[in-house]
């Protein structure tokens, strides 16, 4: 056994489990955030994607050991209300059915736009070819991918012209 | 308003719709699905079955009886409810249905694609029963005729400008006599029916929260998975549990009827454990089943008669008197379903006491297994339905729950039970594989006048006089106008276990028909269209969807270098269904392009979902028709997981072109199946136009694309 602390969703969380147990695991059946998804225990299917020190990474393969002293971000740390903007993008477009693939698909999503603002469906299928869905969502994800990478931009314009508002109140006081 | 008597066929439907003050002070009112009163055995439970309950707040919640697994139950339901209701959308709170017979117990589930199609009236009328209620306590306050009130976003508004909301209302309208006379909505009134509303499960679905199977956890719960003989009908002869019991975290190894148990603290432990098990199995007598094995028995099975599914006309004279007969045999192999969430159950069994937590298509299936499992009475089982993530027809009995019972059981604590996805894979009930003899004639002019086929594959439901239906639907009973048919089936036995799998008989027959139509077409130098055209003369809504789809496909115009079309059909589950695939074939790779999908299915309740249902049922189809077979060795099957048993990624997504015909309809049909048939024969249709050479073999293998 090993005793292990990480900053999980912005907290300190610190278990004591086998250093080899998955994250995954210790996510679902130690601390009880379920939203982590087992899809296939072999990093195949990405249903299970969390963010690692903002990697998106498959958890089913990832030993808690290697997340000592990094930063875990799961589907429950994004926003309390369904506020970050791929959620946003993901209730826009109404894309889950069934459901289960759609965190992983969100945490995948979410690390796409972090490093490339603005994808091409031929980058958003490269990001998400690994992440699974049967019940066949993947042109509403591509869709709402598009969507949020909007709303980010809007979001980023508005931030932008709040700064030159706020510095232009400034210059003329 | 449409009129409509409760008095109907005979029956005084008032004894089967009941209504009671629930215990907030609010209106519930209860009815029976399929005619059978509220029973005394649900008196049992500690509250009334109802449908719909009016709280003095204005919300309204509702039951929903289907399990949702993705096809939008739960938001349709919900909007045939509050259409007739004529409630605000914002009020309405919803739970799943607990098991019950008003509910449909014993078959209280989605299957079959019935969800709706079976809901759609007694929904319609317990919504107007309810508002018709409390109208009609409205207009008695107020001392005015019910006639001159009107219903409508949970208020009810007097001819004198007086309103009056459903909450404010229901505690009255709980004491009135159910109405004899309904008036149902007329389709143009409709206020949600027919819009494209937002899903009342993604909020939940995408933040994590939304709860299946494999998410419920309770107090002094422990996780289990079971080792199982790769044999099917294997069992275990010894074991040696002294290693798995020395994995940190396992609790105990425990034998139960289909194998060994391993319970522990968390799943880790438990597969952990399971790998350190040394079991020896008596692998009984399907150890040396093989496909090629099997193949061999079908291809045995066809070469005598079969049991008699179709005859028309004199098929087997018209062919050999034909100086050109056109003949071939077609394969389909046996699928495992692959939902994203791995079947799973919690089952907490005491002295007295058997409760699952599961995600079941046939909840009521599950509470029958487990009564059978935990030896108690069927009062003392109760099912808690959760969300399931993902069925495609594989929810609906199987060993799960059984399972999870007995090792509850034995561990004298509740277990959640998993499948990994290994286990999902070689310990699934598949599709079964299937093989079919077909021939055909045409006459002078090059049109079809005979058709036969002899389909030999493992059945799907009970046999009478040796036919399975389903195991030739789509095929014998194929829409097409041809003089002379003759169809055959011989059941194979083997103790391979089968299962439905979305669209089941059709999913493999329609591939088999239409995939055969278009060499007919071509043996007579007919387009294919064409052909369907000429034989569509008795289906109307087929040859019409056929139309839209060839002029919205551009059928016969130009297309990309190197682009070819295929077409295929499917008349399924009370909808009709056509498709035209696009592709091209690079260096010996198929690329498949755009699918044309027009269906016609009557009254449309949610348009959003249909097209969401006819995507993903297309899909479904096409992982199957390019990537899926499960094979056996030793009676082992081969497939373990997503690497060797894959599923469409995004990046093979074609665009989906989905056209709702609309229809003049009533009755609704069915959705959730209807887009799986067409795929496959379409895709190999466009491929056999671009190689000239028929796909006769699922799936679709590197040699058929050269």
């Amino acid at each position: 056994m090993a005793q292990i602390t990480f900053s999980l969703n912005g907290f300190t969380e610190t278990v004591d489990v086998p250093a080899e147990m998955p994250l995954l695991w210790v996510l679902r059946d130690v601390l009880n955030l379920t939203g982590t998804k087992f899809g296939c225990g072999m990093a195949l299917c990405g249903a299970c994607t969390v963010h690692i020190d903002g990697q998106p990474t498959r958890s089913c393969l990832t030993q808690i050991s290697y997340v000592s002293g990094r930063e875990v971000t799961t589907i429950e740390g994004l926003s309390p209300d369904n506020s970050h903007p791929v959620q946003q993008a993901w209730l826009d477009i109404d894309v889950p059915q069934c459901g289960y693939c759609q965190s992983g698909q969100i945490m995948t999503a979410v690390a796409l736009l972090e490093n490339n603002p603005d994808p091409d469906d031929e980058e958003i299928n490269t990001a998400l070819r690994n992440n699974i869905c049967r019940c066949g969502t993947y042109q509403q994800i591509r869709e709402a991918v598009h969507r949020a990478a909007a709303i980010k931009t809007s979001l980023a314009y508005n931030a932008m012209d709040s700064e030159i508002e706020s510095k232009n109140r400034e210059e003329s006081a | 308003m449409k009129k409509t008597s409760l008095t109907n066929v005979g029956l005084d439907r008032r004894q089967f719709i009941k209504t009671s003050l629930s215990v907030s002070g609010g209106l519930m009112v209860g009815f029976s699905l399929n005619g059978a009163a509220q029973q005394d055995e649900d008196a049992s439970q500690s509250r009334f079955n109802a449908f719909i309950e009016i709280a003095p707040d204005d919300t309204v919640t509702l039951q929903i009886h289907k399990p949702e697994n993705g096809q939008g139950a739960v938001t349709a339901l919900t909007m045939i409810l509050a259409e007739e209701l004529g409630c605000d959308w914002n009020n309405i709170r919803w739970e799943f249905a607990p098991i019950a017979r008003v509910y449909g117990f014993p078959l209280q589930g989605t299957f079959g694609s019935l969800g709706v199609r079976s809901s759609w009236q007694p929904l319609r009328e317990a919504g107007a029963a309810t508002r018709q209620m409390l109208v009609q306590a409205a207009a008695e306050r107020w001392g005015v005729a019910p006639d001159r009130c009107a219903a409508g976003n949970s208020r009810v508004t007097g001819p004198n400008g007086e309103s009056l909301s459903y909450g404010a209302l229901a505690a009255a309208a709980a004491l009135l006599e159910v109405p004899t006379e309904l008036s149902l909505k007329s389709r143009e009134d409709f206020a949600l029916v027919g819009k494209a509303m937002k899903r009342l499960d993604t909020p939940a679905k995408i933040s994590g929260q939304a709860q299946y199977g494999i998410d419920v956890r309770v107090p002094g719960m422990a996780y289990a998975v079971l080792a199982r003989c790769p044999v099917f009908g294997g069992t275990v002869r010894a074991f040696d549990d002294s290693q798995a019991r020395q994995v940190p975290g396992v609790i105990d190894v425990l034998e139960v009827s289909r194998g060994v148990a391993v319970v522990a603290e968390n799943n880790w432990a438990a597969m952990e454990g399971r790998k350190a098990l040394v079991i020896d199995w008596d692998e009984g007598p399907n150890a040396t089943l093989s496909s090629a094995g099997i193949l061999a028995m079908q291809q045995e099975l066809i070469s005598t008669p079969g049991a008699v599914a179709r005859d028309d006309g004199n098929a087997a004279e018209a062919i050999a008197n034909s100086s050109t007969p056109i003949t071939a045999d077609y394969y389909a192999p046996y699928l495992a379903h692959t939902t994203m969430e791995p079947p799973n159950t919690v089952a907490d069994v005491r002295e007295n006491s058997c409760e699952l937590w599961t995600g079941s298509q046939i909840p009521g299936i599950a509470h029958l297994n487990s009564v059978a499992a935990s030896g108690l009475s069927p009062d003392q089982v109760k099912v808690n339905t959760q969300f399931i993530g993902g069925g495609f027809g594989s929810r609906g009995g199987g060993n799960v729950y059984g399972e999870a019972v007995e090792i509850s059981l034995a561990a004298g604590r509740p277990v959640n039970l998993l499948y990994t996805r290994e286990d999902d894979i070689q310990q699934d009930r598949y599709r079964p594989a299937s093989l079919v003899r077909m021939a055909a004639a045409l006459d002078a002019d090059g049109w079809p006048i005979a058709w036969t086929g002899h389909v030999s594959c493992q059945h799907f439901q009970a046999l009478q006089n040796g036919l399975d239906r389903e195991a030739v639907a789509g095929l014998a009973n194929a829409q097409y106008t041809i003089p002379n048919r003759y169809f055959e089936y011989s059941a194979l036995e083997l103790d391979v276990p089968t299962n439905f799998w979305r669209s089941v008989g059709a999913s493999q027959n329609t591939y088999f028909a239409e995939a055969f139509l278009d060499e007919m077409a071509r043996a007579g130098g007919k387009d294919p269209v064409e052909l369907r055209r000429h034989l569509l003369t008795d289906s109307p809504r087929l040859l019409n969807v056929l139309n839209v789809a060839a002029e919205r496909a551009g059928w016969g115009g130009e297309l990309p270098e190197g682009h070819y079309q295929g077409v295929a059909l499917a008349s399924v589950f009370a909808s009709f269904n056509a498709q035209i695939a696009e592709i091209s074939i690079t260096q010996g790779r198929l690329y498949v392009h755009r699918i044309t999908c027009v269906v016609d299915c009557g009254q449309v309740i949610n348009p959003a979902t249909v097209h969401q249902q006819m995507q993903g049922g297309i899909v479904y189809g096409l992982t199957a028709a390019l990537k899926g077979e499960i094979t056996l060795e030793n009676g082992r099957v081969q497939q373990s997981n997503f690497h060797n048993y894959d599923a469409l990624r995004m990046d093979e997504m074609p665009f989906i072109d989905v056209v709702i015909i609309d229809s003049e309809v009533e009755a609704p049909g069915g959705i959730g199946e209807t887009a799986t048939p067409a795929i496959a024969p379409a895709i190999v249709n466009a491929i056999y136009a671009a190689t000239g050479k028929p796909v006769r073999k699922l799936p679709v293998s590197p040699v058929d694309l050269v």
